[in-house]
């Protein structure tokens, strides 16, 4: 057991290590002399070299790499161009906000897929089947952003049951919480509810052809027994396993969802720092999402690998 | 080209019809409803995309002071937007964007992506563990996320847009061609070809090359799908197709502004991004079950 996770964490390491490097090779992408594009209004020949002085743009560039990984290595991300703030309290700050929003999301699409998915193949070839593959095609299809932006010209502008934008915070009213938090959490979530019932739909099919539901069909078990207990127990770690990486694709939707409906999270961070120029928040935003997708994979591996017992043995 | 020998439905009872392989796909796709339904849809916007300056009724880029937020009419079917700019003329302009980026981003992909993952699945060893560690970061990026970033970073435009859309979609092609060639590798005519001498580069590109294709054509047609959404994406966020060229995500971004005076502005470009990314799909799907040999 402990050298398949040695061996899982000896793939993750060298991934997070070119990670760092995509990360920090993103600011010479940058047209030109990036301390120039740093810069900002200020574009004297002191600021000019201050800029090149605090970012190390005067040193060789493995040596700049060096120091920027010693410093993120120690949660220092440097600091914001615009607000002067540190990006990882930027991140820290944001960041509750995406969580939220992102596991509400998985519980709805949890909620519409996994049935969706379960009669689908149960009911297979049937009038349930076609509409659940419809409607999987068309969650997989529709702009998250456009059914936002739909969501809220029903629900807020026509019939004004929900807020069109903003956010509370749930320790200061629960209540508008959920209510500035649930037209987000369902556009999010239907784009993953579509991927689930697929998933679901094509773990189903195959254990149902399994020899061990054709017995418990033959001890006479009733169907949703059999479908239940002995079917949905197998066909489900495979999509717990998904579940978890599909966390890290949450983080990516996120973006658009909370432009949509003007929440301050991540997402929101994000694009306001790439309008704003600040480089440094962009860097320490995807820095931050790669390492947490690479971390989720790790874990969904070892959760998948202490839940199959074919596995283990 | 291959040939089998299978019976027709359509011939006499008993007679057995040579076919090629490739007349047999084409018949497979045909018998698919949902694939022709996506490749009518898809056909429909690369038409409207190519005809644009013969079917579009006004300049898109014209404003009209007279005709702020008019809802659809005679005169403008599709209504007009916040200044005036016929939407249908506006919505055919902008297939062309939409389309164009998918397929340039896809060709990036499969332009980087093809030969990485067959170098890196036929020589194996060193060079597959550093490639495959290469595609394993990218992937560790949430497309969107690496797309966003590297557009913020090359500077907004549609160019830069869809190169930032090709390299966030190297990883899949990269991935996929590696494990198609890992499949292909062990077959014994490739042994053969390498038991009669011929160089490896000669095996690579016409032995095992033309046996990763078809799965490549496959992920291509979804991939030019999941690219219009991205470039949708980004054009929403003001990092693609910049004012006054139009584009579906950037109508979208404006119209999310005049939800309640003018709805229309925002139902038509996201209707249509549905409809093409759903033909793509539909297609993809059907070519996917289409080239499965285990599919009758």
């Amino acid at each position: 057991m402990w050298g398949y996770f040695l061996g899982r964490l000896a793939i993750a390491i060298p991934t997070l290590f070119i990670v760092t490097i995509i990360v920090f090779g993103l600011q010479h992408l940058l047209p030109g002399d990036p301390a120039l594009a740093l810069l900002g209004e200020d574009r004297s020949p002191e600021a000019y070299e201050q800029v090149r002085k605090q970012y190390h743009l005067d040193k060789p560039v493995p040596v700049q790499y060096a120091m920027w990984i010693g410093n993120a290595l120690t949660g220092d991300l440097g600091a914001s161009l615009r607000t002067k703030k540190p990006v990882a309290d930027l991140i820290a700050e944001k960041l509750p906000v995406t969580v939220q929003l992102a596991l509400m999301s998985m519980a709805i699409a949890l909620l519409i897929g996994i049935p969706t998915g379960i009669l689908s193949a149960v009911r297979r070839n049937s009038f349930w089947d076609y509409a659940a593959n419809v409607l999987g095609l068309s969650g997989q299809s529709v702009p998250t952003f456009w059914l936002g932006i739909m969501l809220i010209l029903l629900f807020s502008v026509r019939w004004g049951l929900l807020p069109a934008s903003g956010y509370v915070s749930p320790f200061e009213n629960l209540g508008d919480n959920l209510r500035a938090m649930i037209m987000p959490a369902f556009v999010l979530g239907a784009a993953l509810a579509a991927v689930m019932m697929r998933h679901t739909r094509g773990a189903m099919l195959s254990v149902l052809r399994s020899d061990y539901v054709r017995t418990a069909r033959a001890k006479g078990l009733n169907e949703r027994r059999v479908v239940l207990r002995h079917a949905l127990r197998n066909a489900l770690i495979p999509i717990i396993t998904l579940g978890a990486l599909q966390l890290g694709q949450l983080l990516s939707g996120a973006v658009l969802t909370e432009q949509v409906f003007t929440i301050p999270g991540f997402g929101k961070l994000i694009v306001d720092a790439v309008f704003n120029r600040d480089y440094a928040v962009v860097q320490g935003v995807v820095l931050v999402t790669a390492t947490a997708y690479i971390m989720l994979n790790l874990l969904a591996d070892m959760t998948y690998f202490l839940v199959n017992p074919r596995l283990r043995g | 080209m291959a040939v089998d020998a299978i019976l027709d439905p359509a011939a006499p009872a008993g007679v057995v019809v040579e076919q090629s392989r490739g007349k047999r796909i084409w018949r497979r796709l045909l018998r698919r409803r949902s694939a022709v339904a996506g490749a009518v849809f898809v056909a429909f916007f690369v038409a409207v995309a190519v005809l644009a300056p013969l079917v579009s009724p006004y300049d898109p880029a014209k404003a009209d002071w007279l005709q702020v937020r008019k809802p659809p009419s005679m005169a403008h079917w599709m209504g007009t937007d916040e200044i005036g700019r016929d939407v249908m003329a506006r919505m055919i302009w902008g297939a062309r964007a939409s389309l164009l980026a998918g397929v340039v981003s896809v060709t990036i992909a499969l332009m980087i992506g093809v030969p990485v993952g067959l170098l890196s699945g036929y020589c194996r060893g060193w060079i597959d563990h550093v490639l495959q560690r290469i595609t394993d970061a990218l992937l560790a990026c949430p497309f969107l996320i690496l797309a966003i970033a590297l557009a913020a970073f090359l500077g907004p435009s549609l160019t830069n847009a869809m190169i930032a859309i090709g390299i966030s979609t190297v990883p899949i092609f990269v991935r996929l061609t590696r494990g198609q060639v890992l499949a292909v590798a062990v077959e014994d005519y490739v042994e053969a070809a390498r038991a009669i001498g011929n160089p490896h580069w000669r095996i690579a590109l016409r032995h095992v090359f033309p046996n990763v294709v078809p799965p490549l054509l496959v992920q291509a047609t979804l991939s030019i799908a999941a690219a219009i959404l991205a470039e949708a994406s980004l054009s929403f966020l003001g990092l693609g197709q910049q004012p006054p060229a139009p584009s579906w995500g950037s109508m979208l971004n404006t119209a999310k502004n005049f939800l309640a005076q003018a709805p229309w502005m925002a139902i038509w470009p996201g209707m249509a991004i549905c409809a093409v990314v759903l033909g793509f799909n539909l297609f993809g799907d059907g070519l996917r079950d289409a080239l499965d040999p285990k599919e009758t």
